[in-house]
């Protein structure tokens, strides 16, 4: 019986800590999906030489200050991902800081992509010095 | 009991070998049939004609021998083109070496999507543009035409990017009639998509035969 109760007890744990885990960044992956899975797609691999990839990008994990920026004001002109040039034009939106943030940790974490996450304040610093 | 479980075994096993037994099977002719002077007549591509990507007309006379899968889309969509293309590409690699079939991409901002900014898309994309025709035309027409191609475009301020507009692939054949579909922005419908076409050239190469 006791042995039972301790099984019960570790499987419930497990069950805990598991979806514990899964929910760190969904608000993130939500918004993500609904925002900018149009066009980078579901597996974060972008289309062609149209639509740069996040999935194993560098610029991705090389400009964690220029990020914040690209999401809230677009990105257009010469931009270099992987090797690969791009001259496209991604529109920005009026996130706030929170979703910024959430979405950057979303972004830095899924698909394998082992880039550092990123706090609110220092998502809202870069912000503050985006054009500059 | 027994009797019963045998029965409804053996009836299954009927079932499946009749179906195996179905002869070469042929897609259904799709749209609306219409009445022109007393005779039904089937769903069929109106003649168009609009600029290619190196700004030369070409006509639906000139698929006359091939089968074709068209969209509607534009270039500065925020919404579900990029899906939509993508996996047209899928269908573009998956026939990449049979002239048979081709693709074809009808923008819906003939303003601003012009010709050179089409083909310039098109390398972007990184198709040949032999097999893969991306059209501009009039607006008005384009947005008769989508609808004759079971899609809706029309220009709506309120949607991002400024036009509402359907992603279904279209499949027509040689004489005009659209013969399967699929959503774009659904990546599992394309396997049976790129199923029926293979289907649609067997119809063609037995009756050639
Ligand atoms: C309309 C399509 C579109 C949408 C929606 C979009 N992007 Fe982009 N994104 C692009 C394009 C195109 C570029 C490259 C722009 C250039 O060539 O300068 C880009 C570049 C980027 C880059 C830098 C390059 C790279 O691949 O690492 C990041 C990071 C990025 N986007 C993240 C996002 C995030 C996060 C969202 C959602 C908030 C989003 N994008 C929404 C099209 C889009």
């Amino acid at each position: 019986m006791k042995s039972n109760l301790y099984l019960l007890f570790f499987a419930l744990l497990f069950i805990a800590l598991h979806s514990c885990d899964d929910k760190t960044y969904s608000q993130g992956e939500r918004l993500y999906l609904a925002h900018c899975g149009n066009c980078h797609m579901e597996d974060g691999k972008g289309l062609a030489k149209l639509i740069p990839p996040l999935a194993g990008s560098d610029y991705l994990k090389l400009n964690p200050d220029k990020i914040p920026c690209i999401l809230r004001h677009g990105q257009k002109g010469e931009i270099v991902v992987n090797g690969v040039q791009y001259n496209q034009i991604m529109p920005g939106e009026q996130y706030t800081e929170i979703q910024i943030n959430n979405m950057i940790n979303y972004i830095n974490t899924a698909w394998g992509n082992d880039y550092p996450v990123t706090t609110i304040t220092a998502t809202k610093k870069r912000l503050e010095l985006c054009n500059q | 009991m027994k009797y019963i479980n045998t029965f409804v075994f053996l009836s299954l096993l009927l079932l499946i070998c009749s179906c195996g037994q179905k002869q070469t099977e042929s897609l259904p002719i799709l749209g609306k049939k219409k009445i022109v002077e007393g005779i039904e007549v089937d769903h069929q591509i109106p003649d168009w004609t609009f600029l290619n990507q190196d700004s030369l007309p070409v006509t639906n006379k000139d698929l006359a021998d091939v089968v074709y899968v068209s969209d509607f889309f534009f270039r500065s969509c925020p919404t579900i083109c990029p899906k939509t293309m993508r996996e047209m590409k899928r269908v573009y690699t998956e026939f990449k070496d049979n002239p048979q079939v081709k693709l074809v991409s009808f923008t819906i901002d003939p303003k601003r999507d012009t010709p050179s900014k089409l083909k310039q898309y098109a390398s972007n994309l990184q198709v040949n543009v032999n097999k893969w025709w991306f059209l501009q035309g009039d607006k008005e027409e384009t947005y008769d035409l989508a609808l004759d191609y079971f899609n809706t475009a029309y220009e709506d301020e309120d949607v991002p990017g400024g036009f509402n507009h359907s992603g279904k692939l279209i499949l027509t054949d040689k004489n005009g009639h659209i013969r399967s579909f699929s959503e774009g922005t659904d990546p599992e419908e394309t396997p049976k998509l790129i199923n029926d076409i293979k289907t649609l050239l067997k119809e063609y190469n037995t009756n050639e035969k």
